[in-house]
């Protein structure tokens, strides 16, 4: 094995946002088993301690490509685009203003225990991040065009907060 | 990670929470989003002829850092000129507030944000030097 594979060539798969899941997962364990550190329980130390780093890089491989989120941020700085980069706060007018109004509906929801507005919420919140992630693999693996995957997964990762605020808000209302 | 006194005073009595109707002659907006953290941020100012900043609100969905980032800029923003604002930086706010270094990208929002705010004022006004012969200003 070649430790400068990158996560997808470790794993055996084509660079692309859209793979086949259940490759990625057969491909993992398959590898895990190969490297489980237990079959290197009578092995020198040097092997044991490669075998080691091996399970940890295929983890990290695995967990990378296992989210979409993550996966094209990966694939972007194999482009050597870092998507996410702090600085970067400049988000389209409209993208912002309807962020805004979908975190306020979401608190009003919460304090008038509105439990079918959160419903609607989160139906519409979902539909967006579908049609982003589709728009990723449009961005990413028909028009390479890198620089629109860039913005398309800046505004994912807003809609991900979101999903993930209005789990939080179920919990609060149940 | 546990923040510091001054995060805690600023989340819990967030200074200047609110709107301005963006449509006022004397109000600029900012909105800025940290694609790092999911937050979103809204800044207004309100100005007044002599180009001064009377009042400021903020509306901030994300952690306490980023609502004690943009509430302490409000704060900072009342009474001073459109120049002074811009000239705010994010390390003043990080140091002010203790951020720790993961958090650093709160205040750098909320910089961005108070910068959008005047340049949205600017724009309304057609002032500020930022127009080119090829984009003048609008009449009003």
């Amino acid at each position: 094995m070649d430790f400068n594979q990158d996560h997808f060539a470790l794993l055996g798969l084509a660079p692309a946002f859209a793979i086949d899941g259940e490759r990625l997962d057969q491909a993992y364990r398959a590898l895990q088993t190969e490297f489980h550190p237990d079959r290197f329980a009578h092995a020198g130390e040097a092997e044991q301690r490669l075998a080691m780093q091996w399970s940890t890089r295929i983890n990290e491989a695995y967990q990378t490509l296992k989210s979409p989120f993550s996966r094209a941020k990966y694939l972007l700085e194999l482009q050597g685009i870092q998507a996410m980069d702090a600085n970067n706060t400049a988000m389209p007018a409209e993208f912002l203003v309807q962020q805004m109004e979908w975190r306020e509906s979401l608190m009003s929801t919460v304090a008038t225990a509105d439990y079918p507005g959160l419903q609607a919420l989160e139906k519409a919140a979902k539909a967006e991040a579908d049609r982003l992630l589709g728009e990723l693999a449009a961005d990413l693996d028909e028009r390479r065009d890198y620089l629109a995957a860039s913005e398309t997964l800046r505004k994912y990762r807003f809609l991900e907060k979101l999903l993930a605020d209005i789990d939080n808000a179920y919990a609060e209302l149940e | 990670m546990s923040y510091s006194e001054k995060v805690l005073d600023h989340y819990e009595n967030p200074r200047n929470v609110g709107t301005f109707n963006k449509d006022e002659a004397g109000v600029g907006t900012g909105m800025v989003g940290a694609p790092a953290c999911g937050d979103v941020m809204k800044l207004q100012i309100r100005v007044n002829d002599q180009g001064v900043i009377e009042d400021a609100r903020f509306k901030t969905y994300g952690c306490g850092s980023a609502i004690a980032s943009s509430s302490l800029v409000t704060e900072w923003v009342k009474g001073k000129t459109l120049d002074e604002a811009m000239n705010l930086k994010n390390t003043q706010i990080a140091e002010e507030l203790a951020l720790p270094p993961v958090k650093i990208h709160c205040s750098i929002l909320a910089e961005d944000a108070i910068k959008a705010a005047v340049a949205d004022y600017k724009q309304k006004h057609g002032g500020g030097g930022e127009y080119t012969a090829c984009n003048p200003p609008k009449e009003h």
